[in-house]
């Protein structure tokens, strides 16, 4: 029935809610293994870290974060609708207003987390 | 032109599942579906069974899954679909009895535990019990549902919890909760704070969309549930 009603930007917001959220969770359990490791097997730990900075493993932490970024900003949608009913009626303009932070924050983001992966400079430097 | 008709039929009596079936009619753009679905059960195939009463949008008979959303037959027209094919489906997520008629009984089951129906113990006026334009106002958007379980059955949230009152209940308990004249506010807030009441709508939208009538269902159930969180404060 999911995938046969076809909704609109409401039910789209939604599923993507859902899935970023089931993603974060899947994440959290993820990093709950990793940093165990480091007390029982201090050289896997290190191993798994060499993964996560992989090319493979920096588009990874790149979904992760836009998972985060999606699931904060519409959460914010969604507090604003709850506290202020009326503006459910402009639901998909802030929807639409989601997506417009998302990219204009998340790109050059996205750029900094991968360059270093893929050889290249990063945006942003913060002297680290 | 000719349109091709596909219904999802069902025959308890024959069928083990609901089945696709496919009709050729011929359509003008200003048709509604609904004068399809007559043209076929009068000319085609006499079996094929579903509700409509007034025609006209008002009893709230003949919603069903039209193209992948729910509607009301007698009010979406061909064109409004755009294309050749169109598909027809009973309302998703309600038991199904016959082709396009569903099982309404639990919806209305919901309808009824909210009482959907003015209380008001105290001394009935000689005349009309009169409210100020201001105050009418307040739940004005709520008093134009017909009960067609367009909204309820177009949500998620009762697909996966049938047990879900569901956007068409909270819509008419919004109708009596912010009127002046009703005395059972409380007792309605407090039947809609169960967990299965307002707490499972997830704002997907999927009901505000589906009904015919144009009703802010959303925002009617964000304002029950902000007035049940209010309550005691
Ligand atoms: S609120 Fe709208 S969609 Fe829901 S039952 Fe009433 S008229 Fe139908
Ligand atoms: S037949 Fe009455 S609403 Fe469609």
């Amino acid at each position: 029935m999911l995938l046969r009603y076809r909704g609109g930007e409401g039910m789209l917001a939604w599923a993507f809610h859902r899935i970023a959220g089931v993603a974060i969770w899947a994440f959290i359990l993820l990093h709950v293994l990793d940093i165990w490791l480091v007390s029982v097997n201090p050289e896997l730990y290190e191993e798994v870290l060499d993964i996560y900075a992989s090319p493979i493993g920096r588009v990874g932490e790149t979904l992760l974060g836009a998972a985060l970024f999606y699931h904060a900003l519409n959460g914010l949608r969604i507090i604003i609708m709850d506290f202020w009913p009326a503006t459910t009626r402009y639901h998909k303009q802030l929807w639409y207003g989601v997506w417009v932070i998302f990219f204009i924050i998340g790109l050059p983001v996205a750029w900094q987390i991968m360059a270093p992966a893929f050889g290249m400079a990063q945006p942003f430097d913060f002297g680290l | 032109m000719q349109v091709e008709l596909r219904i999802l039929r069902y025959d308890p009596e024959r069928d083990r599942r609901p089945h696709e079936e496919s009709y050729r009619v011929e359509a003008g753009p200003m048709d509604r579906v609904l004068d399809l679905l007559h043209r076929v059960k009068y000319e085609q195939d006499g079996t094929l069974t579903f509700r409509r009463s007034c025609g006209h949008g008002i009893c709230g008979s003949d919603a069903m899954l039209i193209n992948g959303r729910n509607r009301l037959a007698c009010k979406i027209r061909v064109d409004q679909l755009g294309g050749k094919r169109i598909t027809v489906a009973p309302l998703p997520g309600l038991p199904v009895m016959k082709d396009l008629v569903v099982d309404m009984e639990a919806f209305f089951a919901k309808f009824r535990s909210v009482q959907p129906f003015l209380v008001n113990e105290g001394v009935a006026p000689v005349r009309e019990r009169r409210q100020s334009a201001h105050d009418r106002e307040r739940f004005d958007d709520t008093t134009k549902c017909i009960l067609c379980a367009a909204c309820t059955s177009s949500c998620p949230s009762f697909w996966a919890q049938p047990a879900y009152v569901g956007p068409a209940a909270i819509v008419n308990a919004h109708r009596f909760i912010f009127d002046t004249r009703d005395d059972a506010a409380e007792e309605r807030l407090e039947i809609l704070a169960d967990k299965d009441g307002v707490w499972r709508c997830r704002t997907i939208f999927n009901c505000t969309d589906a009904c015919p009538r144009g009703i802010h269902i959303t925002q009617a159930i964000l304002e029950v549930s902000r007035a049940i969180v209010e309550r005691h404060a």
